[in-house]
C-alpha cells in the first residue's frame, strides 16, 4: 500500500507537473503579465459571461418550409398539366390543410397525370420513404400530401443553408471568432465574443433578404388597392417602413418579375446626384439578360423593388438597363444600406429566423466577475488552508499541497482543452466548490488514521488502513457527484455546462491529488523518518 | 504541537433518541417550504418565465434613480418593470415580462425601446448585461431543469440502492428531497431570483449533500458487519458519532470557501452560491437526523448485509483479521 516503485513516482509527478505547468500561462495573464510569445501558450478559454459578448438563439418555423414546398409543388403541377400533350385540364385546386388537391376534368386522364406527377416526388434521404404521397380518390381527385420524412429533410436542408447564410453575414460584419452552430432540428445558436450590443447582429439576421423586381399594375383602381383588393393576376404589396409611401400599398403583377437570387455582388454606394446612400447590385449573366429584357419591354412604366414582401421603391423605367447592374435607392442610411448589401451578398435566408433567446454581457462586467471570483477564491483557499493546518498538522500540510496542486491541475486541463472547456461564471463557483470538496477525501483519510491510532494500531498500519478504509466512501461520494455533474452537462446550456465541466474535471483531479499524491508524500515521509508516533 | 479538534474524541451523542421530534420539525419545515413556494411563489428569472432582464450600473457612489427609471419605462407602454437592487445601491436589474407570448417581433421592439430609453435618460449609466428569453424557450428550460433535478435524485438513489440496500436508497432519496425542498423554501421566503443557475446549484448540492450520507451509511454497513448483536438505534448512534468529526470538518471546509465566495465573490452569482451554501448546511443536518433514523423505520436489521457479503467483503474482513 505504501510502496511506490521509482517508475510510479516519476510517472505520478510527471502527470502532476505537466498539467500544473499548463495552467501557468493563464495565471500569468490573469496577473496582467505578458507571456513570452516563443513559449507554448495553452490558455483557459473564457465563456461569454466572463469574456463579454453576445449570444443569440434563432428559430425557424418548420411550417413555413412546408408552405413553400406546397407552393412550389402547386406551380410545378400546374405547369406539368398545362404542358402535357394532350393538355390535362384541372380545377378546384386547393392547398388548404397542408395538402395539395385538385380535380381532373376528364377522369380518363388519371394514369397520364399520375405518370407526370410521380417523377416530381423523390425519395427522402435514407429513410426509404417518398417525400410526397399521391392519392387518387373518387376516380378523378388527386391529393398530394407531404410525408414527415420529406418535410424533415426539407427543413434540414433549409436549416443547413440558413446556417451557411448566417455564417456569411456574420463574417461580413468582421467580428472575431463567432461560433455558429445548429441546435436541434430548427435552431441556430450564434455566440459572438466582444460584441456588446447584439442589435446590429439581430437586424442583419432577422432580414430574410428576398429581393424581387415586379411590374406595377397601373390599371388597378386606387380605391380597390387601398381596400386591399387586387385585380386578377396582381397582388397588393405594402410599402416598407421609413419609405415615403409608408402606410400605403400598390398593386404589382404576380408573374413576369425577376427574383434577386441571381446576384453576383451587392455594395453600399452613394447616388451621384443626391449623394444618398444606395445599394448597387450586379446580376449574373442570366439574371442580367432577364433584367435587360424586362426593362426594355417596359420602358416608361414603373416597376417595384420588393424586399421581404415590402416595397422599397417603385421607380419608372427611364431607359432599358442592359449592363446587368442596377441601383436600389429608397430612404437608406449608410448603415441600413450596408446591411442590405451584406444580406444580398450572402443570399436570402431560405426560412425566416426569429430570435427566441439572447443575452449580452459587457466585457467590464466579465472582467469584474473574474477579479472578484479570484479574490473570493484566494480568500477561501487561504482560510481553508489555515483550518487544515491547525486541524491536521503535518497531514494538513499534505492536504494543502494537494489542494494547490489540484487547483493548478484543473486549470491546466481546462487550458489544454481550450474552448471545449471554457470557464464560465458558475464555473468559478465550481472551482471554489471543488476546492472545498476536495479536502473531504483527506478529511476522511486523516480522521480514519486518527481513529485507527486511537484503537492502538502502529503508525504505518494506521496510515495504510486509513487510506484503504476511507477509499470506499471516497469512491461512492465521487460517483454520486459525477452523476449529478453528468446530468447537469446533458441538460444544461452555456454557463451551466461550464460549471458541470469544472466539476467533472475537478472530481478526477481531486481524487488524484487528494488520494494518490498525498499517499505518495506520506509514504515518502514514513520511509525516511520511520516515526513511532504521529500528531493527528 | 496541539491540534484543533472541533469534535472531541469518542463522542457519544444520542442523536437517535430525538429522532421523532427532529423528524416532526423537518417534515413541518418541508411542508412549510412547499406551502410557501405556492403561496408566496418563487421569484422566477426570465429564463423560466420569459421576458427580459437588464443589469444597469450607475456611477460608483451614486444611488440608482429607481423611481425615475420605473416611470420612464412604464411610459413606454409595455407594462411596469420589476426593479431590484443588486447588492450595491448603484446597480439595479430591470425586468420586464413578455409583452406578447406569440409576437416575437414585439419583444424585439420592446428590447430596443428600453435600451434606447435608458441610454437617452441616463447616459452616465452603463448596461452590464441584457438577457431576453421567449415564452417558448423559457417553458422548455423550466421543464428540462425540473427533469434534470428529478433524474439526478433518482439516479443517485438508485446508485445508493445498488451499492448498499434498498432502505439506504430510500433514505438517500428522502434526505435529498428534504434538502432540495428546504432550499427552494428559502428562495420562496427571501424572493431571491430563482433561475437556471439555481437549478444547477440544486443539482450540485444534491451531489454534495449526499457525500455525508454516504460516509455515514458506509460506516453503518461496516458496523453492521462488526457488531452483529448491537441494537439498531445504538449502532446508528455509534456510526454517526464515529464519523461526526469528519462530517463537521468537511462541512466547515466547504462553508469556509463558500462563505468567502459569498462575501467577496461576484454578486452576479450570489444566489447560486447562497443556494449551495444553504444546501450544504441543510444537507449535513439531514444526513444525521433524516437519512440515518429512517433506516430503523425501513427495517434495516443487523443481518441485512450477511447474505449479501461479496467475495471482496470477505477478503476485506480477513484482511482485518476478523473471523
Amino acid at each position: 500500500m505504501l510502496e511506490f516503485p521509482p517508475w510510479k513516482r516519476v510517472y505520478l509527478w510527471a502527470i502532476s507537473l505537466f498539467l500544473a505547468v499548463a495552467s501557468v500561462p493563464s495565471l500569468v495573464s490573469l496577473a496582467g503579465v505578458q507571456w513570452p510569445s516563443f513559449l507554448p501558450k495553452p490558455m483557459v478559454s473564457l465563456g461569454l459571461d466572463l469574456a463579454g459578448g453576445s449570444h443569440i438563439m434563432l428559430e425557424a418555423e418548420p411550417s413555413q418550409v412546408a408552405r413553400q414546398r406546397l407552393d412550389t409543388m402547386e406551380e410545378a403541377v400546374r405547369a406539368a398539366m398545362r404542358d402535357a400533350k394532350p393538355r390535362i385540364q384541372i380545377g378546384e385546386i386547393s392547398t388548404s390543410g397542408g395538402r395539395l388537391s385538385f380535380l381532373l376534368q376528364d377522369p380518363s386522364q388519371v394514369d397520364a397525370a399520375r405518370d407526370l406527377i410521380e417523377p416530381m416526388t423523390t425519395g427522402a434521404g435514407m429513410t426509404g420513404q417518398r417525400d410526397w404521397t399521391i392519392q387518387v380518390v373518387d376516380g378523378s381527385r388527386f391529393i398530394l400530401t407531404q410525408t414527415r420524412a420529406g418535410l424533415d429533410l426539407a427543413v434540414n436542408n433549409a436549416m443547413e443553408s440558413a446556417t451557411e447564410v448566417v455564417r456569411k453575414r456574420i463574417d461580413a460584419l468582421g467580428t472575431r471568432e463567432p461560433t455558429i452552430i445548429r441546435a436541434g432540428s430548427d435552431r441556430i445558436v450564434v455566440d459572438v465574443p466582444g460584441l456588446k450590443d447584439p442589435q446590429a447582429l439581430k437586424d442583419l439576421l432577422g432580414q430574410t433578404a428576398e429581393l424581387e423586381f415586379k411590374l406595377v399594375d397601373t390599371e388597378a383602381l386606387p380605391t380597390n388597392v387601398a381596400q386591399g383588393i387586387a385585380p386578377p393576376g396582381s397582388e397588393i404589396v405594402p410599402y416598407a417602413k421609413g419609405t415615403p409611401g409608408e402606410g400605403t400599398a400598390i398593386a404589382v403583377k404576380r408573374l413576369g418579375g425577376i427574383r434577386g437570387d441571381s446576384l453576383t455582388n451587392a455594395q453600399q454606394t452613394f447616388e451621384q446626384q443626391t449623394n444618398a446612400p444606395v445599394v448597387s447590385i450586379q446580376f449574373d449573366p442570366q439574371g442580367g439578360a432577364r433584367f435587360a429584357r424586362l426593362t426594355s419591354q417596359n420602358v416608361g412604366k414603373p416597376f417595384a423593388i420588393i424586399l421581404d414582401g415590402e416595397v422599397i421603391s417603385a421607380p419608372n423605367i427611364n431607359e432599358p438597363i442592359l449592363g446587368g447592374s442596377a441601383q436600389i435607392s429608397g430612404s437608406f442610411t449608410v448603415d441600413t444600406a450596408n446591411q442590405l448589401a451584406i444580406a444580398l451578398r450572402s443570399g436570402a435566408l431560405p426560412v425566416d429566423l426569429t430570435v427566441i433567446e439572447e443575452f449580452s454581457i459587457s466585457a467590464e462586467l466579465g472582467a469584474d466577475s473574474i477579479a472578484k471570483g479570484a479574490i473570493g477564491m484566494l480568500a477561501g483557499l487561504g482560510a481553508l488552508m489555515v483550518f487544515m493546518l491547525v486541524t491536521y498538522g503535518r497531514f494538513g500540510v499534505y492536504t494543502c499541497s494537494a489542494l494547490i496542486l489540484n487547483l493548478l491541475m484543473i486549470l491546466g486541463v481546462m487550458a489544454l482543452l481550450g474552448s471545449m472547456a471554457a470557464l464560465t461564471l458558475p464555473g468559478i463557483a465550481g472551482l471554489v466548490l471543488t476546492v472545498g470538496a476536495a479536502v473531504d477525501a483527506n478529511v476522511l483519510i486523516n480522521e480514519r488514521i486518527r481513529e485507527e491510532r486511537a484503537r492502538g494500531r502502529r503508525v504505518v498500519q494506521a496510515v495504510e488502513l486509513g487510506y484503504k478504509e476511507a477509499s470506499r466512501a471516497i469512491f461512492d461520494a465521487n460517483i454520486t457527484n459525477t452523476i449529478a455533474a453528468v446530468i447537469m452537462f446533458m441538460f444544461g446550456t452555456g454557463p451551466v455546462r461550464g460549471f458541470a465541466v469544472v466539476l467533472l474535471i475537478g472530481i478526477v483531479t481531486s481524487v488524484f491529488t487528494a488520494v494518490t499524491m498525498t499517499r505518495l508524500w506520506v509514504a515518502g515521509w514514513l520511509r525516511r523518518k520511520r516515526p513511532t508516533d504521529i500528531v493527528l | 504541537m496541539k491540534l484543533l479538534k472541533l469534535i472531541p474524541d469518542n463522542t457519544n451523542i444520542q442523536f437517535l433518541r430525538w429522532r421523532v421530534p427532529f423528524y416532526g420539525i423537518s417534515i413541518l419545515l418541508m411542508v412549510a417550504s412547499i406551502v410557501l413556494a405556492f403561496t408566496n411563489g418563487l421569484n422566477l428569472g426570465v429564463d423560466f418565465v420569459g421576458g427580459q432582464s437588464i443589469r444597469v450600473t450607475f456611477p460608483q457612489g451614486t444611488t440608482a434613480p429607481m423611481a425615475e427609471v420605473r416611470e420612464e419605462i412604464d411610459a413606454l407602454g409595455y407594462g411596469e418593470p420589476t426593479l431590484q437592487a443588486l447588492g450595491q445601491p448603484n446597480i439595479i436589474s430591470v425586468r420586464m415580462g413578455l409583452p406578447d407570448e406569440e409576437n416575437a417581433a414585439l419583444t424585439e421592439t420592446m428590447i430596443r425601446d428600453i435600451r434606447a430609453t435608458l441610454e437617452e435618460h441616463h447616459p452616465e449609466a452603463s448596461i452590464g448585461s441584457a438577457e431576453s428569453v421567449s415564452g417558448k424557450v423559457s417553458q422548455e428550460l423550466f421543464k428540462t431543469g425540473m427533469v434534470a433535478l428529478v433524474l439526478a435524485m433518482i439516479g443517485i438513489s438508485i446508485y445508493i440502492w445498488i451499492r448498499f440496500e434498498w432502505q439506504f436508497g430510500v433514505g438517500a432519496l428522502f434526505a435529498l428531497a428534504h434538502d432540495v425542498t428546504l432550499t427552494i423554501g428559502l428562495f420562496a421566503l427571501t424572493q431571491m431570483e430563482f433561475d437556471l443557475n439555481i437549478v444547477a446549484a440544486l443539482l450540485t448540492l444534491i451531489g454534495y449533500s449526499l457525500n455525508d450520507n454516504i460516509v455515514v451509511y458506509d460506516r453503518v454497513r461496516e458496523n453492521l458487519k462488526k457488531y452483529r448483536k448491537m441494537p439498531m438505534p445504538e449502532l446508528l448512534d455509534l456510526s454517526v458519532n464515529e464519523t461526526l468529526s469528519r462530517t463537521v470538518v468537511t462541512s466547515t471546509s466547504l462553508l469556509i470557501t463558500l462563505v468567502a465566495l459569498l462575501l467577496l465573490g461576484p454578486d452576479v452569482i450570489f444566489g447560486f452560491t447562497a443556494a449551495i451554501t444553504v444546501g450544504i448546511f441543510v444537507g449535513t443536518y439531514s444526513s444525521i437526523f433524516m437519512a440515518t433514523p429512517i433506516l430503523i423505520w425501513l427495517g434495516v436489521k443487523p443481518d441485512s448485509f450477511v447474505p449479501k457479503e461479496t467475495a471482496i467483503d470477505v477478503q476485506e474482513r480477513r484482511a482485518r483479521g476478523e473471523a
